[in-house]
C-alpha cells in the first residue's frame, strides 16, 4: 500500500495565471526515501503544501495514509511531519521551549519519544537554552527535525531541508534521514541540489510543474541515451562557443571545470572534435567519456 | 487543557522576550494620559474680560472686585456700546463680556432684582463654557453675602449669550474620554500583530500541521495581553488620580469589570484585524490609523455626537469605546451603578461576542 497517491494534481496561482503544478501524478511506498528534484519554482513547495493540507488543489486527487487531503485534512495533520523550506520554529523561544511546546500539541511529550528523536537531539542538547534564533543554520535544521518528528509521523515531509545548510551539515542530516528510514518513517524530501538526489531510494525529477521522470536514481542514469563526454581546456569560455559550433555536437553545457558534452552520431567524433578545436587554437584539449549524473539527466530532459 | 496551557505559556514568553515592545505598550499610555490629561485641561487662568460698567454703584464696584481677585480674569472697564463690544470679539483678544446696565444698585434695591448680561465668544465652547461658569458663580458669590442680612428675597438675573456657538456642549472632565481612547487602542493595536505575525515568521505553516485547536490558538493568543491591559488600567486609573486629580464617586471595582469588559472587546477586534490581514505593517496601519480616527470623533468626548448629522451619529453606535465613555462618565464622574450602565455593558458584551466568533470563523485553517 503507498503512504502517498498524487493523481492529476493541479495548482495554480492568481486565478489561474500561473501554472504552479501541472497534472502531477506518483506515489511514494511505505517506509521509502522518496525525493523530489528539481530547481527553484519546479513546483516543489506547492506539491508538499497540497500533500501537508496547507492548500487546496485546484484538480485531481491526492491522499496520505489512506486519508484525502482536502477531506480528511484533520486526521493527516495528526499524524504526518512536515519542515517547510524556511526555517519556521519560534526565534524567541528556546531548543528546550520549542521541542516542548510542539511535544504538547501533539499531545505527547519528549519523554515519550525521545528514543526517536535521541541521536539527533544529542547534537543540539547542550544549546538547549539557547533561543532558536541564535542558533546556526545546522542547529536550527536539527532542531526542526526534532520538532517535526517528535509525535512519531508515519510520513515525513521535508520541504529543501539542507538549503542553506553548510556541506558537512548537509552530509549529516542525510545520514539521520537514513536512520530515520530504519524505523520505518515514510519520507519525501525535496531538494535543488542533484548530487543529493542519489541518496535517495526513488526520486522524481520536476522542471516547471511537469514531473519529467521517476526511476531510483541509478535506472534514470542508465536511461541517459547517448555517451556522454567531459571536455577541459584552457580557455573554457571560448571553448564552449566553438564546441556549439561544431556540427556533430547534440548538447554541451558546463559543468564546475569540465564542459559535459554529447554528440550526434558518435563514431569518430571525439577525434574529429579534438582536431577542430586544435584548427582554433585551443591547447591543452581533453575529452574523456564520463558516466552521466543526475544533473545531465535533468538537462537532457528538459530538452 | 495541556494544549491550552502550552499556548498561553508560548505567548507570555513572546510577549516577556519583547522588551522593545513591551516598553512601547507601558510607555504610549502613560505618556498619552500625561499629554492628554494636560494638553486637554480645562482651567483658564488669567483671560482677558471688559466690563461696561454702566451704573458704576456699590453693588456693580462689589462684584468687580470680586471678579478682580479671582486669578482667571485680567479686568478690563471701558464703556462700548453693542456694537463696539462685537467689534472687541472680532479682535480675538477679549474672551468674556460683562455689561452692567444703568441704576444696578437701585433696581436691586428697589425692585429686589436686577440684571447683568454676559457675553462669551464661543467659538470656543469649552472656554467660553468655563468663562461663563467662574464669572457667574462669582456674581452668585456676592448674591449670597448679599442676601445674607436681608429678609426679603433678591434676584440678580445673569443674562448669557454665547454669540458665534449657541449649542454650546462642552465636555468637562476628558480623563474618561482619555481613557476610553488608550485602553482601546493600545488593546487592538496589541493583539492586531499577534497572528498575523506567525502568519509572516512561517510558524503559522508548522503549526497549521498539527491537532491544534482554532479556537485555543486565537483566544491563547488574547490571554497575556489582557493581563498587560489590566496593568495598564492599573497605571491609567493611578496617574488620573494622583496626577490629574480626578476622583473616582462611584465603585472601583465596577469601574474595572467594564474596564476589562472594554479591553476584552478590543482584543477580539484586534484578532479579527490580525486574522483578517496578511502582514503585520497591514494590521498595524488598519488598528492605529483606522481605529484611532473613529475612536476619536465618534466617542463624543471631543466632538459632541449630539451636534453630528443623524448618519454619523449612527455610525458612532458601533465605536465600543462611545458605550465604554459613557459607561466611565457615569461610574467616575455621576457616581452611579451597575442599574444605570446595564444597557451600555450589554452592547459591550454583544460586540464583543460577534467579534470574538467572527474572528474564530475568519482563522484560516489553510495557507493563502
Amino acid at each position: 500500500m503507498s503512504d502517498v497517491i498524487l493523481s492529476n494534481i493541479k495548482k495554480t496561482y492568481n486565478k489561474g495565471e500561473v501554472e504552479a503544478v501541472k497534472n502531477v501524478s506518483f506515489s511514494v511506498e511505505k517506509g521509502e526515501l522518496f525525493g523530489l528534484i528539481g530547481p527553484d519554482g519546479a513546483g516543489k513547495t506547492s506539491l508538499f503544501r497540497i500533500l501537508t493540507t496547507l492548500l487546496l488543489p485546484d484538480g485531481g486527487k491526492a491522499s496520505v495514509n489512506g486519508f484525502d487531503v482536502v477531506k480528511d485534512y484533520k486526521t493527516i495533520r495528526k499524524k504526518v511531519g512536515y519542515m517547510p523550506g524556511k526555517f519556521s520554529l519560534y526565534q524567541d523561544l528556546t531548543v528546550e521551549e520549542n521541542l516542548t511546546f510542539f511535544a504538547t500539541v501533539f499531545n505527547t511529550s519528549i519523554e515519550e519519544n525521545y528514543e526517536l528523536i535521541r541521536d539527533i537531539y544529542i547534537q543540539i542538547e547542550p544549546f538547549k537554552n539557547r533561543r532558536a534564533g541564535k542558533l546556526s543554520g545546522g542547529m536550527k535544521q536539527k532542531l526542526a527535525l526534532c520538532c517535526a518528528l517528535i509525535h512519531r509521523p508515519t510520513v515525513l515531509f521535508l520541504d529543501e531541508p539542507t538549503t542553506g545548510v553548510d556541506a558537512v551539515s548537509r552530509k549529516e542530516f542525510w545520514e539521520m534521514l537514513k536512520r530515520l528510514k530504519k524505523q520505518g518513517i515514510t519520507i519525501l524530501v525535496s531538494t535543488p541540489y542533484m548530487d543529493e538526489a542519489m541518496l535517495c531510494e526513488r526520486i522524481a525529477l520536476i522542471q516547471n510543474g511537469e514531473i519529467l521522470s521517476i526511476n531510483t536514481p541509478e535506472k534514470i542514469i542508465d536511461g541517459f541515451p547517448d555517451q556522454l563526454y567531459a571536455i577541459k581546456a584552457e580557455k573554457m569560455g571560448m571553448v564552449l562557443k566553438d564546441i556549439r559550433q561544431f556540427e556533430n555536437v547534440q548538447s554541451c553545457n558546463s559543468f564546475g571545470e569540465y564542459h559535459h558534452l554529447t554528440f550526434k552520431q558518435d563514431n569518430k567524433a571525439e577525434k574529429q572534435l579534438k582536431e577542430w578545436l586544435a584548427n582554433r587554437n585551443h591547447q591543452n584539449v581533453e575529452i574523456q567519456a564520463i558516466k552521466p549524473t543526475i544533473e545531465d539527466c535533468f538537462i537532457q530532459l528538459m530538452q | 487543557m495541556k494544549q491550552f496551557l502550552a499556548f498561553v505559556r508560548k505567548e507570555f514568553y513572546h510577549v516577556f522576550r519583547d522588551r522593545k515592545t513591551l516598553l512601547l505598550l507601558f510607555g504610549m499610555p502613560i505618556a498619552q494620559i500625561i499629554l492628554f490629561g494636560f494638553a486637554l485641561t480645562n482651567e483658564i487662568k488669567n483671560t482677558k474680560i471688559v466690563i461696561c460698567d454702566n451704573s458704576n454703584d456699590i453693588a456693580t464696584r462689589a462684584i468687580i472686585d470680586k471678579l478682580e481677585v479671582s486669578k482667571n480674569f485680567e479686568i478690563e472697564q471701558v464703556f462700548l456700546n453693542n456694537n463696539e463690544i462685537e467689534e472687541t470679539f472680532k479682535k480675538g483678544k477679549v474672551k468674556l463680556v460683562i455689561v452692567f446696565p444703568p441704576n444696578f444698585n437701585h433696581s436691586l434695591n428697589h425692585e429686589n432684582k436686577a440684571q447683568v448680561q454676559i457675553i462669551a465668544d464661543a467659538s470656543d465652547p469649552n472656554t467660553a463654557n468655563t468663562l461663563t461658569m467662574y464669572a457667574t458663580s462669582i456674581i452668585g458669590d456676592y448674591h449670597k453675602e448679599l442676601m445674607a442680612g436681608r429678609k426679603i428675597p433678591l434676584q440678580i438675573e445673569t443674562e448669557m449669550r454665547m454669540i458665534y456657538n449657541p449649542e454650546l456642549k462642552g465636555a468637562t472632565n476628558f480623563v474618561p474620554g482619555v481613557m476610553a481612547l488608550v485602553l482601546f487602542l493600545v488593546s487592538v493595536l496589541m493583539t492586531s500583530v499577534s497572528i498575523v505575525r506567525e502568519k509572516e515568521s512561517g510558524t503559522m505553516e508548522v503549526l497549521l500541521v498539527s491537532p491544534f485547536n482554532a479556537v485555543l490558538v486565537v483566544i491563547s493568543k488574547a490571554i497575556p495581553y489582557f493581563f498587560l491591559s489590566i496593568i495598564n488600567l492599573i497605571v491609567i486609573l493611578v496617574l488620573s488620580v494622583t496626577l490629574l486629580d480626578m476622583t473616582i464617586k462611584g465603585s472601583v471595582i465596577l469601574l474595572f469589570l467594564e474596564s476589562a469588559l472594554l479591553i476584552i472587546t478590543a482584543l477580539s477586534l484586534g484578532l479579527l484585524i490580525s486574522n483578517s490581514t496578511a502582514s503585520q505593517q497591514t494590521a498595524m496601519i488598519i488598528s492605529l490609523m483606522g481605529m484611532l480616527l473613529p475612536t476619536v470623533l465618534f466617542t463624543g468626548f471631543m466632538f459632541p455626537l449630539e451636534n453630528m448629522p443623524l448618519v454619523l451619529q449612527v455610525i458612532s453606535n458601533i465605536i465600543p469605546a462611545k458605550w465604554y465613555y459613557i459607561i466611565v462618565k457615569s461610574i467616575m464622574i455621576k457616581g452611579l451603578g451597575f442599574s444605570a450602565i446595564w444597557k451600555e455593558t450589554l452592547i459591550l458584551m454583544g460586540m464583543t461576542l460577534f467579534l470574538l466568533i467572527v474572528s474564530i470563523k475568519k482563522f484560516k485553517v489553510r495557507l493563502s
